[in-house]
């Protein structure tokens, strides 16, 4: 292992060292009992601030980055992070701001933020708009719990069910337990709608709502959703929007419009907030008029005297309640507001309109290659699905290979088998900040791996060749977990490879 | 166009490609009595000129106060070189690391995040990181219920001396699983939480406790005695810290007998601004018996096929994208470029470093206080304290915060909204970002607010 152990932060420590000028000067000594006293260093790494420089500019440099590379991942949205985003919403004034200051200290924070929901109620057509849940999946669970929350409200306890297409996100089955719900899924038609007789016969006096993406999963727009709505309002159940495919119809429907009664949006997807290696994220949640009561706090509210506050507690006795110590991902909400404000109202529009040429356009040129398309009677949205299920069988080229030789031409792969009902599935989604000569590259690397596949399996099979590392044995990792370093002292072969206590 | 590159020409030549005569056809499959109206509600776009002008002014219109406000966020000082590096477009602009090969930077470095924060808390394993210190209080309480199987009662003791608004967060949270909230009261001279409180339960059947050093006070509790008699019990404990304290005070792997079950806190002091609440990130470590009960990712190292080391993803089938509705919990992200960010700020302290930090922390504390002694003010606890201190303003603590503030000196929050019996109670926080004349300041404001 030495080969890595000699790379990692804490093999460049030496005893002694440390970027000295991060400390402040020494102070007298506490009075902090004994009893409760650290009596040893914790081993956080002793290097000099150009040892820490240089060891993470290094590491940034083994990653694929949009900044770097054309990154397709599917249901992701990886587009372009302007850079304004970032530099304005770290400007002093943001980045000081303590959560609690007073009303007074905030106006300029309040406003933003306040302005910022009404946008996202703009683009959305719902009532009202939460910005507290810190991610995508908090932003489910707020939905579906304000969902329990109402039937809770008007009596209605019996409603134990959420139904939920076979397509959908894992999130939305893990969210609807979490929230105390049975999962009923329900499947999908070969056409890529949701299978309407199934969900006739799924609804019920049992059922507490749906959980549907618009355009779906499976890169497809739901062309009942009226239908759909209907079916599931009269069964007294009520929808809930994911909205991890929101770019793909900004300004052109909006999901307020279509029935649904809650919804989240990823604002590190269609609002261009930065994904930072996973996260963080910022999953907004906008409402119906009946669930009003029922939103999380804190909340911007204009102020009886003026100016903005936040609601709280005692403005709303009904809400769900508080999902984080503060006020959610602010950070990200600042980035989001600036997006918006540079695209403003035609921008919107835009977005969705070239994110669907680029997919169109990229689809059309790959079934020009010999790929599959999964749904080619289908117009494609923001993203569409590849199917490797006839390479596979033919000369077992799967979907896995090709998104591993794509890194090898400089791609970053397209999420691979997902959605889980097509089989060697590749969901592309090119986003519209990417030009048409980047899709025409891609479609060439793709078209080349084909023709290697006809000839030389090896190569695909053992790639990537020109990253840092080759394909890794996942399993042999879940078995010997080594998931904290532990220096192998010398001469001591049985020392454990994960930490101990102390 | 703003950030979209195609010219008039590309547009043309990929609708032929297509197949469709304008990009609106694109559009066939939706309803026609869906579409949108047009969004009049969203301003026209701004440059980059205009938008910067109208940022830079938000931004100044909330002032530059002295801030003593702590209260689960605090003022740090953050080497340049932590947001400069987190914020590389190759850290900011990746995403999940999915494809291993191709995100060894991030992989690596979360795996130095969980060797540094396990460290610190002395802990085995850690994840790699949650959404924020409350919501990883939530999982972990989830967790605990998760991990005590031979528990019936889902009973859960939180004491009334932690953070509000994570009790909060966690009844929020947890609040369709059927977990019953036992509040512990803490003991309105020491603001401890004190054994006696325990004793009520001593023969019941209690799933979990979770114990906050320093407590919402900055209290320093008697985490030894508390961690002894769950340990008694066989009840797993949480521990709730402040990882800057940690440089400084005992860390949960070493309290009572054997040490906690899982350690949560705010990652926030280690490298991530105030920045309004967020985004911070919430740690969670714990023994390596219980990882395949931890939510959210997790990295280990891993050989490749030519036998390299490297770093992936683990333990997946604990999540919601293969598990779905049977996953340990519905997260999908970590807080990733903050954590990042709190690995630079962490190789940057280190030991020394983050030990001189905290040390600060309690002298600027402690100096203020006896600063204001001498103007007759006192602490409203008699208990140690770290770097936070609830002081009795008296009856007129409202009027003289707001006229506090209003001089430029947040003077630190109000505890009646909380606490009832608190009011007049103010909870201060002086990191080692301030200064002797910042403390002289503070006193001086607070004398004219009179």
């Amino acid at each position: 292992m030495s080969t890595t152990e000699a790379n990692l932060i804490f093999e460049r420590s030496r005893a002694g060292r440390s970027a000295v000028a991060q400390a402040p000067r020494d102070h007298a000594a506490t009075h902090i009992p004994a009893n409760l006293q650290r009596k040893s260093a914790p081993g956080l790494p002793a290097a000099s601030e150009l040892d820490v420089v240089r060891h993470y500019t290094r590491l940034s440099q083994k990653n694929f980055s949009i900044d770097t590379e054309f990154y397709p991942l599917g249901s992701c949205t990886m587009k372009y992070n302007p850079r304004a985003c970032n530099s304005l919403a770290m400007l002093p004034g943001f980045l000081n701001r303590h959560p609690l200051a007073p009303a007074s200290h905030s106006q300029g924070f309040l406003q933003t933020m306040f302005e910022l929901q009404e946008m996202l109620k703009e683009v959305t057509g719902m009532k009202a708009v939460s910005l507290a849940p810190m991610a995508g999946a908090q932003g489910e669970y707020t939905g579906v719990a304000m969902i329990r929350a109402y039937h809770d409200a008007r009596g209605d306890t019996e409603r134990r069910e959420i139904i939920v297409p076979d397509a959908a996100h894992g999130t939305n089955p893990a969210t609807a337990i979490m929230c105390g719900y049975e999962v009923r899924e329900i499947p999908t038609d070969e056409t890529g709608d949701v299978d309407i007789e199934a969900l006739k016969a799924a609804v019920g006096p049992q059922t507490a709502g749906i959980m549907l993406t618009n355009p779906s999963t499976v890169g497809v727009f739901e062309r009942r959703i009226k239908q759909i709505a209907g079916i599931v309002h009269e069964a007294g159940g009520l929808l809930y929007y994911d909205g991890a495919n929101l770019n793909a119809i900004l300004g052109k429907v909006r999901p307020g419009d279509m029935g649904f009664d809650v919804i989240h949006m990823n604002l590190h997807k269609t609002f261009s907030t930065p994904h930072g290696g996973g996260g963080p994220g910022s999953g907004a949640v906008g409402v119906a008029e009946r669930l009003l009561p029922f939103m999380p706090i804190p909340h911007v509210i204009e102020a009886e005297q003026g100016g903005y506050r936040f609601a709280e507690e005692s403005d709303r006795p009904q809400s769900i309640g508080r999902l984080s110590a503060f006020a959610g991902n602010a950070g990200v909400l600042l980035r989001a507001y600036i997006y918006m404000r540079m695209l403003g109202r035609e921008g919107m529009v835009r977005v969705s309109e070239f994110s669907t040429l680029n997919a169109n356009y990229l689809a059309r040129e790959l079934a020009a290659a010999g790929f599959d398309l999964a749904y080619p009677q289908r117009r494609a949205t923001h993203e569409f699905i590849v199917t490797m299920k006839k390479q596979a069988k033919e000369r077992g080229l799967t979907a896995g290979d090709v998104a591993k030789r794509l890194l090898d031409h400089g791609y970053h792969a397209p999420t691979t088998y997902f959605p889980l009902l097509v089989p060697e599935c590749l969901l592309v989604e090119p986003t519209e900040t990417e030009s048409k000569e980047t899709l025409d590259g891609f479609v060439e690397a793709m078209a080349c791996i084909l023709a290697e596949s006809e000839n030389d399996m090896e190569t695909i099979k053992s790639a990537p060749h020109t990253l840092p590392n080759r394909r890794f044995n996942e399993v042999a990792a879940a078995k010997a977990l080594d998931v904290v370093f532990q220096p192998v002292q010398d001469g001591d072969d049985s020392a454990p490879r994960t930490g101990t206590h102390g | 166009m703003p950030f979209i590159p195609h010219t008039e020409e590309d547009i043309r030549a990929m609708l032929d490609r297509i197949g469709a005569d304008s990009v609106e056809d694109l559009f066939d499959e939706i309803p026609a009595d869906l579409r949108a109206p047009p969004l009049t509600g969203i301003p026209e776009g701004e440059s980059e000129m205009g938008i910067t002008r109208l940022m830079q002014e938000r931004a100044a219109k909330d002032g530059m106060p002295s801030n003593f406000i702590g209260a689960g966020a605090y003022e740090h000082h953050i080497p340049a070189a932590v947001w400069q590096i987190a914020t590389r477009g190759e850290f900011y602009s990746a995403y999940t690391p999915y494809q291993a090969e191709a995100s060894q930077g991030t992989l690596q470095l979360i795996y130095e995040y969980q060797t540094m924060i396990s460290r610190l808390t002395g802990m085995e394993v850690s994840n790699a990181s949650l959404y924020d210190g409350a919501s990883a209080l939530a999982e972990a309480v989830l967790m605990a219920v998760r991990v005590n199987r031979r528990s019936k009662a889902k009973r859960v003791l939180l004491p009334g001396a932690l953070h509000p608004d994570y009790r909060k967060v966690v009844k929020t949270l947890i609040g369709n699983q059927g977990i019953e909230l036992v509040e512990l009261p803490f003991d309105e001279t020491t603001g401890q939480t004190p054994l006696d409180a325990l004793a009520p339960y001593a023969d019941d059947d209690v799933t979990a406790m979770v114990i906050s050093q320093p407590n919402f006070f900055g209290i320093l509790e008697d985490v030894d005695g508390l961690t002894g008699w769950a340990e008694e019990r066989g009840i797993p404990v949480i521990a709730v810290v402040n990882p800057v304290s940690l440089a400084l005070l005992k860390p949960p792997g070493e309290w009572g007998t054997n040490g906690v079950d899982i350690v949560v806190g705010e990652g926030q002091p280690l490298g991530a601004p105030l920045s309004s609440g967020g985004p911070y990130f919430g740690f969670m470590t714990t023994l390596k018996k219980h990882i395949r009960q931890m939510p959210g990712r997790i990295v280990g190292r891993a050989e490749d096929a030519d036998g390299k080391p490297g770093f992936v993803l683990t333990l997946q089938a604990r999540e919601q994208h293969i598990r779905r509705s049977k996953a340990t919990s519905n997260i999908c992200t970590n807080q990733g470029l903050v954590v990042t960010a709190a690995t630079i700020h962490m190789s940057l302290l280190g030991d020394e470093g983050l030990t001189r930090v905290a040390e600060a922390c309690y002298a600027n504390t402690h100096a203020l206080v006896e600063k204001l002694a001498a103007k007759g003010i006192k602490p409203r606890f008699t208990g140690e304290y770290f770097h936070e201190v609830a002081l009795d303003f008296g009856g007129d603590a409202a009027t003289r915060v707001q006229t506090m503030a209003d001089a430029g000196v947040l003077a630190g929050l109000e505890l009646s909204r909380d606490y009832p019996q608190l009011d007049g109670c103010v909870l201060v926080c002086a990191t080692e970002t301030k200064t002797e004349s910042d403390l002289e300041q503070y006193v001086a404001t607070w004398e004219q607010a009179a």
